[in-house]
């Protein structure tokens, strides 16, 4: 990996240090866009919380809001067809009524996103030492100069050989690898206290997406940034999340530690995520098993548990639970899931069917 | 870029030697005969031989092209008099030298293209981006519901509309007369608004929608909404990103629509009666006047061609993509 260059501290936010709470605190949020057909309910009251230092995977199929949600904190949502409730805490400051003048002073400067792909994320008309120097001449009124010497830095920090030549190349002059690189040296060119990196490795092979995730959570132990992974991938969560949250249908339904969610999984939803993993020390003629159906509409989401259509376990459950009462998640503990099933017959099940298709929790 | 450029413009070369064989060896497939069409009424077989011979028309054609080509570079003795280097003949039906006449004539119509072009771009395209800007509010509304109507009138309709409210009722404008560059320029602009403003407006209402659908597109790019997160405003996206890449897109249709342009040039002076090529052009059909319709021909697609090479440096410019490959 890259030789990490140490910079001084970041300028101290406003506001800084945050009185009390979680750096990053959601609470009850709902993303709803209004559409031809309907009203997406995109985000459906989802809380959780972040503290600084620490990374929290948000995992989930495609349309389960993982992106929604954090486009949301970020206030990136077109306000003519979204509506926002609920409330987003960073650091001690309302996010979800804030003014537009407000949001941009924060974002690339307090919080920064790493989108997925970098070929479409970074304008292909300027040179990557552009893109990266932007937000630090707006942030912190560096000189064209200045900031294009911290571009160089950062093109350094994050990996990319001789940054002197290349922050005058323009993003289609780099590889993949290079170009999300690229990208992160651009999230982090204002040494932001939240990063958000939305499937920052989905687009990059293994080998590079390995030293991708090496690289944040290196930037992550020198700086202190609190990092949200949104990814489907249950690998990368295992290698950066310190928690993991479960979406499904723009709720959580099941949150803990990566520990707790990859070895002693509490949802249905989260046994089907686990168990459709292929396996490189499985048989290569072992079918792979998926979650069957596909993710409701959230135009129209299911009645009660929004995954009992697809719970292979629904009929456990008297009285016909699943399809009528939505189930909860505990508000403020670190370990939680929304499911009907009672404790003890969950553990059976997953010491019974689930442990032995994961190839005996080998994780 | 100077690889391209010269890759260009030898294929420009290539394309005009084309376009003046196509145009001269047609003319000899037209059954009238320019000989007898300048004869007149009382004509005798001798009259006829001698006026071909004066005219260079009983040379075999590739001999006559030949020697045409060579008089543009090099001017060339005719049996009428000394023709100097941009030598394009005398003309078949009043015997002036047609350079003198194209060159008494193109300024009328440069200006209106040129004037035209300035005036539809900053229109269509300001008000596309305005548009865009606004998108879905009432300024986008009504601006989309003018550029439908101004997208399908026609030029020899607005033209004499034109005329009749600003100049002739209200008097605020010029009616529109040829332009003297060298002597009267605040006048020549003064002539020209008018008629600019006409052709404009079928041009400006296509704009002004290309334009906002393009930016519309743009705007939901994944690079605006990552220059976003960054923290940027939405007007320096709006400004910076989106309408550098609509740019691209914008420049590519006004290279296609160059030859409409000069097209409708042409159409709108015929409308405000200005004298530039278009009742030429015309007449030098008509009459079977090889060499105006040459020098017409060749000028206007000279100027097409300089104009697409421009326009292709400019989209290189605008976007390193291209400006390596």
């Amino acid at each position: 990996m890259s030789i990490l260059t140490k910079t001084e501290a970041g300028p101290p936010g406003p506001g800084d240090p945050a009185p009390s709470g979680p750096f990053l605190s959601v609470r009850d949020l709902y993303v709803q866009f209004a559409t031809e057909d309907g009203v997406v309910k995109a985000v459906d009251g989802l809380s959780f919380d972040l503290e600084r230092g620490r990374t929290l995977g948000i995992v989930g199929e495609s349309g389960s809001g993982k992106s929604v949600t954090n486009l949301a904190v970020l206030g990136l949502h077109n306000p003519r067809n979204t509506t926002i409730r609920g409330e987003i805490v960073l650091d001690g400051q309302e996010l979800t009524g804030a003014s537009e003048r407000t949001l941009e002073r924060l974002r690339g400067r307090k919080m920064a996103m790493i989108f997925q792909d970098s070929l479409t994320a970074l304008s292909p008309y300027y040179t990557v030492g552009r893109q990266i120097a932007e937000p630090y001449m707006k942030h912190m009124g560096a000189s064209r100069k200045a900031a294009r010497e911290r571009a160089i830095e950062m093109l350094a920090r994050v990996g990319i050989p001789q940054p002197r030549l290349r922050v005058d190349d323009f993003p289609h002059q780099f590889s993949g690898g290079m170009r999300q690189r690229a990208m992160i040296a651009m999230a982090l060119v204002c040494d932001p206290a939240l990063v958000i990196a939305d499937e920052p490795t989905t687009a990059l092979d293994v080998t590079v997406q390995a030293q991708i995730l090496d690289l944040l959570k290196d930037l992550q132990r020198e700086t202190g940034t609190a990092i949200v992974i949104i990814t489907h991938d249950l690998g990368v969560v295992a290698n950066t999340a310190d928690d993991v949250m479960v979406m499904y249908a723009g709720r959580c339904v099941e949150r803990g530690t990566v520990r707790e969610i990859l070895k002693s999984p509490e949802h249905p939803y989260s046994w089907g995520l686990l168990a459709s993993i292929p396996r490189l020390s499985a048989p290569v003629d072992l079918p792979l098993s998926p979650i069957p159906g596909a993710p409701p509409s959230l135009l129209n989401p299911p009645s009660g548990c929004p995954f009992h259509p697809r719970c292979a376990f629904a009929e456990e459950v008297g009285g016909g639970r699943c399809a009528t009462v939505r189930p909860g998640i505990p508000e403020d503990e670190r370990r939680g899931f929304a499911c009907h099933l009672g404790r003890e017959r969950k553990r059976e099940i997953f010491t019974g069917q689930i442990q032995p298709r994961l190839g005996g929790g080998a994780r | 870029m100077l690889r391209f450029l010269v890759r260009r413009v030898l294929g420009a070369l290539v394309i005009l030697l084309l376009i003046s064989a196509i145009t001269y060896f047609l003319f000899f497939f037209l059954p009238s005969d320019p000989a007898l069409l300048s004869c007149g009424k009382n004509c005798s077989p001798q009259n006829v031989a001698l006026i071909r011979k004066n005219l260079g028309l009983d040379l075999p054609i590739w001999t006559q092209y030949w020697h045409f080509m060579v008089g543009i570079f090099a001017g060339r003795d005719m049996p009428i008099g000394h023709c100097p280097a941009p030598c394009f003949g005398y003309s078949f039906a009043d015997q002036q030298l047609v350079w003198d006449t194209i060159a008494d004539r193109y300024p009328t119509t440069l200006s209106l293209a040129i004037g035209g072009a300035t005036v539809f771009l900053c229109v269509g395209v300001g008000l596309g981006l305005v548009s865009a800007w606004q998108q879905g509010r009432a300024f986008d509304r009504i601006a989309s519901g003018v550029s439908l109507v101004g997208n399908s009138v026609q030029i020899y309709f607005l033209g004499p509309i034109a005329i009749g409210l600003f100049a002739s009722s209200w008097h605020v404008l010029d009616r529109g007369h040829d332009p003297d560059w060298s002597h009267d320029p605040w006048g020549s602009v003064q002539g020209l608004i008018l008629p600019c403003m006409v052709l404009s407006v079928i041009f400006w209402s296509n704009y002004s929608r290309q334009t906002r659908s393009l930016m519309v597109e743009q705007m939901s790019e994944d690079h605006i909404r990552a220059a976003r997160a960054k923290g940027m405003s939405s007007r320096y996206v709006f400004l910076r990103y989106a309408l550098r890449g609509a740019a691209a897109s914008i420049i590519t249709i006004f290279g296609i629509d160059l030859s409409a342009v000069l097209g409708g040039a042409i159409i709108t002076e015929v409308t405000f009666g200005l004298h530039g090529l278009g009742l030429l052009s015309v007449q030098a059909v008509l009459r079977s006047d090889l060499p105006l319709e040459m020098a017409v021909m060749l000028i206007g697609a000279t100027i097409i061609v300089v104009c697409n090479i421009v326009v292709d440096a400019a989209y290189a410019l605008i976007d390193p993509r291209i400006r390596l490959s």
